[in-house]
């Protein structure tokens, strides 16, 4: 099989994927540079602290939470879950824009993707990982969390596999295993890079380790090709099956609200769309602090923005559906709960989440935004919090107020579950600090590709 | 299920478990006198262990004195005390740990006691002047759950909130366990030689200086005690107070009759009942008892012979007024007036004022009970005035009720006297320091005397004062000698019922921490002062009783938890033609027209009561009727007179409606006195009044009730009691958080309960269904066949009283926790049965309807299909089983019932540590861990202990033979359990009643836990009038 190839006349009439002047050595020399040859900056070293200081405030709040019990945090009957399930949703959620751009975007031949999808990976395994935490923590036993998996054991019991809590387990554990190979396998030639061009002995002995006898031949060039391939191929599915899987949680339910058949496509778009979101969030103080610009250019950053216009329609049509139903089916409860959402005491956080999903994304429209870096870092934020406040909505508002109005309540997060929320940030970004430091963030022989493919390269 | 063993003596003859003990004890004693250093350390420990008075009783043993112990006494009490002094030693060194101490094992094993097989035994619980015969589960000598005594007359097999939660109070750590003179320790002959002495300094003057203060007295043998003592000291006074006393009731009688009468109601042959301020359904003597008849005159159509109508004044809406079929808001000080219109509309002269906005409601009920005359029933409330109770006297003699439905008998009360005047006396004479010597046998009058008495100042008057009390509270700490009490499950005692049957009170188990009955503490002041409670008891029935047998009418006695015979005969009495008339002042004629002043209205609160409670755990929990109030009282105030004042609430977002909600603070001043406490909102209350439940604001309650609420004794004058006209109240802008278990009581247009007039049910019995017919059966599988048993449940909404007694009788029987304030705040409070409360109608005068829901037990459960870990799965019996030990507590299952039964252990909530509390626990239901989710089972352990009893006798379980807890506790027998498989039993023939219904049936969730649809009986010519 060979490398992707695309019409070079299609290509010339867009803005470059890789400015021109770009030849091999730059390439290599560029992205190498930033984990070989630049020393640890301070501002490198502060933005680390502070992520790493939250990530003690996250261990806090689990060393605490494993010593009181889950009632340190805000859930209560009727709201049995809170913070942990939306964050555990979100950071899915976010997790998918890595897979998206790196299996389905390469096996549609989008060659823009290159230069993003290696931190848009580590970006998914780094959310992957956060997301992960959650539904572990919000047990009320979690030592005994691997009752949810199917292990022989000596008392001959399964997990009851109709609950999608246990397709849950499959489907994340899968996703995550999955885009770990498929991120590993896609920073070996590069790790051969550092191997070969790093100065000190530690470095050449670990990256010699990691790059697995990479020696670039023409064989290994043939296998790795097929073998990537082979993993996008076998990513593809799980874009859409991660987080069909997760919005199982609630559509199996039969709480109003939650019980609806529109969640799986909604909750996939949604996904994807925070996920774009969260891609650009960090790209672009990266391509910034890192002089990337010739690599993540604006046509990135446009396409990007497209993604994020496409899937956030499909997430307000979700919106409109969920509440033409509630009406359309005549069912009292639907109706209350999605009057409820609108007009109740959460109110405010459907509004904002209408505000920041919906409407401010319009903007995007605009050539203008679109190609202005400051609005669309604001508005990708702005995605962000929307898609975390949408979780929120779903999970919170209809739980509140259910069947039985003598059950009614409230959910208020306490300090601890903030702090598992920030805490879950904080390791999120430190890991990507560790990341950019000691991993190209740029795939650089897919760049190098580029290179070669694209008309300055030539 | 109920199985009675004969009362536990042992002869003489046979070699009986306690003559083991004491051969042991002998053998120890002797080495602990040979030898000198080693057996210290065992001595030491043991006494530590063991009772103080314990080393006294074996040196009784080893050098007999002349007054030997009756073999019985030995026997039983021994037993008991061994039983219970290992338990506690087992329980104070921890149950996870060995103790170090030695213990004793049965050489013998004890006749009928088999581990793991509970025992009943039949007992009493008096308070308040009223008792409740019961039953007590003892699993190895350890009382773990109180039923009613189907023998009593005042329980027929039920019970209520205050004797299920008895048994926390039993247990209760916070109990005081020493005997202390100024704060320190002494021992109980200590306390002897103190009262011998001054015995013989009173002898002189015959006691002048020596008062007694009780509470009301209802037991003959303590009566005959005290009478005793002074019949020895002349000159000494006994004084009996209550803050919650029957005062007016005595007084009313006095005035209708000239003379001190109970008056007994039988609710089941009314056809119309009226209540005048009246909570008879769940409050009073009596009340377990009323609630059953009532409820058996509910039922329509088949079955019974007609469906009462009850007419409900009241000022606030009480658990009676919420099932009225009439209920008409009335300020309390009005109701004088009422009875009065009444009265004469009754007699036929018709001198209502036509001003009275409810005439024609007055005469409507008038002409109804007047059609039903022999077969209505008018009752007033026990904190209405005495000329509302001489005009129903008069009433209900004018109507020919008495004799049918109304009947008097003699007092129960062995001496009965105005207690505040009563209490009055003693003030003044320890005012004036007549008083020497005070001895407080119980109560709390410190804290819940009339303010206007200053009992505290008045008491450092007093040179010697001793309190014996449960817990050490604000009484005893300013008494010099302080007596723990024993409970009296701990104590011998006697009682009588609401219409006379006495009880003889057994113990279950040694007192826990050393506790004396107030018959043990006076005997002391005799020349046997270490008789024990058994022979002082046994000796006065020993004493009345004529039977040559007296060992058999003993046996008998204790065994059936009733004296035969002993119920007052009716006494025929006519009421005084001028006696109400006559008292009447010129002050009850004035008071309607006061419109502009607001009323303060003092009521014993509905779970802790008088505040005796305060330290019971399940009852500070307990949501209170109507407000769904837990550990606070609030000012209630109609919603008109708090939109006057400009008061409202804050749902707060931790928990809201199902939590926590941040009332207005509002001040309440009245003659000089004022108090701060949170408003809430009652619809259906009269406007302009304000209710305060008594109870609350304790200071030295213990570590539960301390600091909960606000103290409304500090309104509360010897002159006005009960209601006070004057009272000014002001938004203060503070708010102050209530924990509110539902806040929300619209059912927002959703069918959850079903309800219709009778004439409507006539028309159309089935009204219930409608909604439920599709909803049958729609699956895509074929249903799974339930061979055997299928349990099955029935509440019957319109028996259901909301009285609360299934609450804490399902919190005793599944050892559910208590989780405290804070944590209801957050809307996670335990109860596996919880009683939803509805309002249908207006603002003004709402109907109210009362939901018990314990887990549905659905055949097509959504909890089920949702748990990761199959710790919910379905039983072969259609149980909804949770399987605690696989439970990871991921939540699912909760968020996914839509009836939200479950409940979450979000801490570790159930007290692994307290001993005392271990003691307590039912052995068959698992103590929860944190992280856990819990809920009803339908008593599971009741239902496999009832299956192996008749697969052991090879016969299907009969019906009624299981009974769940809720279903024992509930007086009105509402709820009803069994197999609905056999077609014969009570469950199925009530699920086959048009009225029954399934809640949230269109979800398709097929619980097995149906309703019966309420049905009212309102009278066509009210309801005509409303329009």
């Amino acid at each position: 099989m060979d490398g992707p190839i695309t019409p070079q006349a299609a290509e010339r009439r867009r803005p470059p994927v890789i400015q021109p002047g770009q030849t091999y050595a730059t390439v290599t020399d560029k992205i190498s540079s930033i984990v070989l040859v630049r020393p640890t900056t301070p501002g490198w070293l502060a933005g680390f602290l502070v992520s790493f200081a939250l990530v003690m405030l996250l261990f806090y709040a689990i060393a605490y939470l494993l010593v009181a019990g889950v009632g340190i945090w805000g859930v209560n009957i009727p709201v049995g879950w809170g913070f942990a399930i939306v964050n555990f949703v979100w950071w899915i959620g976010i997790g998918h824009a890595g897979t998206l751009i790196s299996a389905i975007l390469l096996l549609l031949n989008q060659q823009w993707r290159t230069s993003i999808n290696r931190f848009a990976e580590a970006m998914t395994l780094f959310a992957v990982a956060c997301a992960g935490l959650f539904p572990l923590l919000h047990l009320g036993r979690p030592w005994f969390f691997y009752w949810l998996l199917p292990y022989p054991n000596a008392m001959g019991v399964w997990p009851q596999f109709r609950s999608p809590l246990v397709w849950d387990v499959f489907a994340v554990t899968t996703y995550f295993t999955v885009s770990l190979i498929f991120w590993f396998v896609g920073l070996i030639p590069d790790l051969a890079t550092l191997r070969d061009r790093a100065k000190k002995r530690s470095s050449r002995i670990l990256y010699g380790i990691l790059a697995m006898g990479w020696r670039g031949s023409a064989l290994h060039w043939h296998r790795y090709q097929t073998a990537y391939l082979l993993l996008a191929g076998l990513a593809t599915p799980l874009v859409v099956s991660v987080h069909t899987v997760v919005s199982f949680d609630f559509a199996v339910g039969i709480l109003p609200g939650w019980h609806s058949t529109i969640f799986p496509p909604y909750f996939v778009a949604g996904a994807i769309y925070s996920g774009f979101a969260m891609v650009l969030t960090l790209a672009i103080p990266l391509r910034a602090v890192y002089g990337l610009e010739g690599f993540i250019t604006m046509r990135h950053l446009e396409n990007m923005a497209k993604v994020m216009l496409a899937t956030g329609w499909i997430v307000a049509y979700g919106y409109v559906m969920e509440n033409f139903m509630a009406w359309y089916s005549g069912n009292t409860y639907e109706g209350f709960t999605a009057w409820n959402r609108i007009a109740g005491p959460y109110g405010p956080a459907y509004w904002a989440l209408i505000l920041c999903n919906v409407l401010l994304p319009q903007l995007l429209w605009l050539k203008r935004v679109r190609t202005s870096v400051p609005a669309l870092f604001v508005l990708a934020l702005v995605i962000n919090v929307g898609m975390w406040l949408e979780r929120f909505v779903i999970v919170i508002t209809s739980l509140h107020r259910d069947f039985l109005p003598s059950s009614w309540g409230m959910y208020s997060p306490t300090r601890w579950d903030w702090a598992t929320l920030f805490g879950s940030i904080g390791l999120f970004v430190a890991l990507l600090f560790l990341f950019i430091r000691f991993l190209p963030m740029i795939s650089i022989f897919e760049m190098r590709e580029l290179v070669s493919e694209s008309p300055a390269g030539d | 299920m109920l199985h009675l063993p004969p009362m536990r003596t042992v002869n003489r003859e046979r070699s009986n478990p306690a003559a083991n003990h004491l051969a042991l004890d002998l053998a120890a004693l002797r080495r602990k006198l040979s030898e000198s250093s080693s057996g210290r350390q065992y001595w030491r420990s043991l006494e530590e262990l063991a009772e103080s008075s314990h080393y006294s009783d074996w040196l009784h043993r080893e050098f007999p004195s002349s007054t030997l112990e009756e073999p019985e006494a030995v026997s039983r009490r021994g037993f008991l005390r061994m039983m219970g002094a290992s338990l506690v030693m087992a329980g104070l060194s921890g149950c996870t740990a060995k103790p170090k101490e030695t213990i004793v094992p049965y050489v013998q094993m004890p006749e009928a006691i088999v581990p793991g097989k509970p025992l009943f035994f039949a007992t009493a619980m008096t308070f308040a002047g009223s008792t409740l015969g019961l039953l007590v589960e003892t699993h190895e000598g350890r009382p773990t759950k109180i039923e009613g005594n189907p023998n009593h007359p005042a329980s027929r097999g039920a019970s209520d909130i205050f004797s299920q939660a008895s048994l926390l109070s039993l247990y209760d750590p916070d109990r005081s366990g020493a005997l202390t003179y100024l704060g320190d320790i002494r021992p109980w002959n200590a306390l002897l030689n103190e009262i011998r002495t001054l015995l013989e300094r009173q002898r002189l003057r015959q006691g002048a200086g020596l008062r007694l203060l009780t509470e009301t007295v209802v037991s003959p043998t303590l009566a005959f005690q005290i009478r005793n003592l002074l019949r020895e000291f002349p000159e000494a006074r006994w004084h009996q107070y209550e803050p919650v006393n029957h005062d007016l009731v005595r007084q009313g009688s006095l005035l209708a009759f000239g003379r001190y009468l109970n008056t007994v109601y039988r609710v089941e042959s009314a056809q119309v009942i009226l209540s005048l301020d009246a909570d008879f359904l769940s409050s009073g003597a009596g009340c377990v008892r009323y609630a059953r008849e009532f409820a058996s005159r509910r039922r329509p159509p088949e079955g019974e012979t007609f469906m009462s109508r009850l007419y409900v004044v009241e000022c606030t809406p009480s658990n009676t007024g919420t099932k009225a079929d009439h209920r008409l808001p009335l300020r309390a000080s009005e109701m004088e007036t009422f009875a009065r219109s009444l009265a004469a509309e009754i007699s036929g002269q018709s001198i209502v004022a036509q001003t009275i906005p409810y005439a024609p409601w007055l005469r409507a009920v008038a002409r109804d009970l007047l059609q039903h005359r022999g077969a209505s029933l008018v009752i007033a409330g026990e904190q209405q005035p005495a000329t509302v109770h001489a005009w129903v006297h008069r009433i209900n003699h004018a109507l020919g009720n008495s004799g049918s439905t109304v009947f008097y008998t003699e007092p129960t009360e062995v001496e009965p006297v105005d207690q505040l005047s009563s209490l009055r006396e003693l003030v003044s004479d320890m005012d004036t320091r007549r008083v020497e010597w005070l001895v407080i046998l119980g109560g709390n009058p410190v804290y819940d005397a009339p303010v206007d008495f200053d009992f505290a100042g008045r008491l450092q008057k007093v040179p010697v004062s001793m309190h014996l009390s449960h817990y050490p509270d604000e009484t005893s700490a300013l008494c010099q000698w302080h007596i723990p009490e024993a409970h009296y499950l701990e104590a011998w005692s006697d009682t009588r019922s609401f219409e006379g049957t006495a009880s003889i009170v057994q113990p279950l188990i040694a007192p826990l921490w050393n506790g004396k009955s107030a018959h043990e503490l006076l005997t002391g002041f005799t020349n046997e002062p270490e008789r024990s409670g058994y022979d002082i008891v046994r000796e006065y029935w020993k004493s009345q009783r004529s039977e040559s047998d007296f060992e058999r009418f003993w046996r008998k006695s204790l065994h059936d938890g009733v004296i035969e015979g002993t119920a007052f005969p009716p006494v025929s009495v006519t009421p005084k033609e001028d006696a109400a008339v006559a008292h009447e002042g010129p002050m009850s004629a004035a008071i309607p027209q006061e419109e502009q002043t607001v009323e303060i209205v003092l009521r014993p609160d509905s779970t802790i009561f008088d505040g005796r409670f305060a330290n019971n755990g399940w009852l500070q929990e307990l949501p209170k009727p109507i407000t769904r109030l837990t550990w606070d009282n609030a000012a209630l105030l109609s919603p008109a007179t708090a939109e006057k004042l400009g008061l409202s609430y804050r749902i707060s977002s931790t928990g809201g409606e199902h939590g926590q909600v941040l009332a207005d603070v509002i001040e309440l001043s009245i003659h000089g006195r004022s108090l701060r406490a949170p408003a809430w909102i009652v619809p259906g209350q009269a406007d302009d009044c304000v209710i305060l439940h008594l109870g609350y604001g304790r200071t030295r309650s213990g570590r539960v009730g301390s600091g909960t609420g606000f103290d409304a004794y500090r309104l509360r004058t010897s002159s006005e009691p009960w209601f006070a006209s004057g009272a000014a109240l002001r938004k203060t802008g503070q708010q102050f958080p209530l924990a509110c278990v539902q806040f929300h009581h619209n059912m927002e247009g959703r069918e959850l309960i079903h309800a219709a007039t009778l004439e409507e049910f006539r028309q159309n019995s089935a009204f219930a269904q409608e909604r439920n017919k599709s909803s049958q059966s729609l699956s895509l599988y074929p249903d799974y066949k339930y061979e055997g048993n299928a349990w099955g449940m029935v509440i019957d909404l319109n028996a259901c009283v909301g009285c609360n007694a299934c609450v804490v009788a399902c919190q005793a029987e599944n050892n559910i926790p208590v989780v405290g304030k804070t944590e209801v705040m957050r809307g996670r409070e335990m109860h596996w049965i919880r009683i939803d409360q509805y309002h249908r109608g207006s603002l003004e005068n709402p109907e109210t309807y009362f939901q018990p829901v314990p887990c549905m037990q659905c055949e097509n459960a959504p909890c089920e299909v949702v748990c990761p870990v199959g710790a919910t799965v379905h039983s072969a019996e259609g149980l909804n089983d949770m399987v605690y030990n696989r439970c990871v507590g991921t939540r699912y299952c909760s968020n996914n019932c839509p009836y939200k039964v479950r409940r979450f252990n979000f801490f570790q909530y159930s007290d692994r540590e307290t001993p005392s509390l271990k003691l307590m626990r039912n052995p068959n239901v698992t103590v929860r861990s944190r992280g856990v989710m819990e809920k009803c089972t339908y008593c599971v352990q009741r239902i496999n202990a009832g299956r192996i009893e008749a697969e052991k006798e090879n016969r299907p379980v009969r019906d009624g033979e299981i009974q769940t807890a809720c279903q024992q506790a509930c007086p009105a027998q509402a709820i009803i359990f069994g197999n609905i498989n056999d077609r014969q039993s009570r469950v199925a023939q009530g699920k086959a009643e048009p009225r029954n219904y399934a809640l949230l049936a269109e979800l398709n969730t097929r619980p097995r836990t149906t309703y019966l649809a309420a049905v009212r009986n309102p009278n066509p010519e009210i309801l005509e009038e409303e329009g």
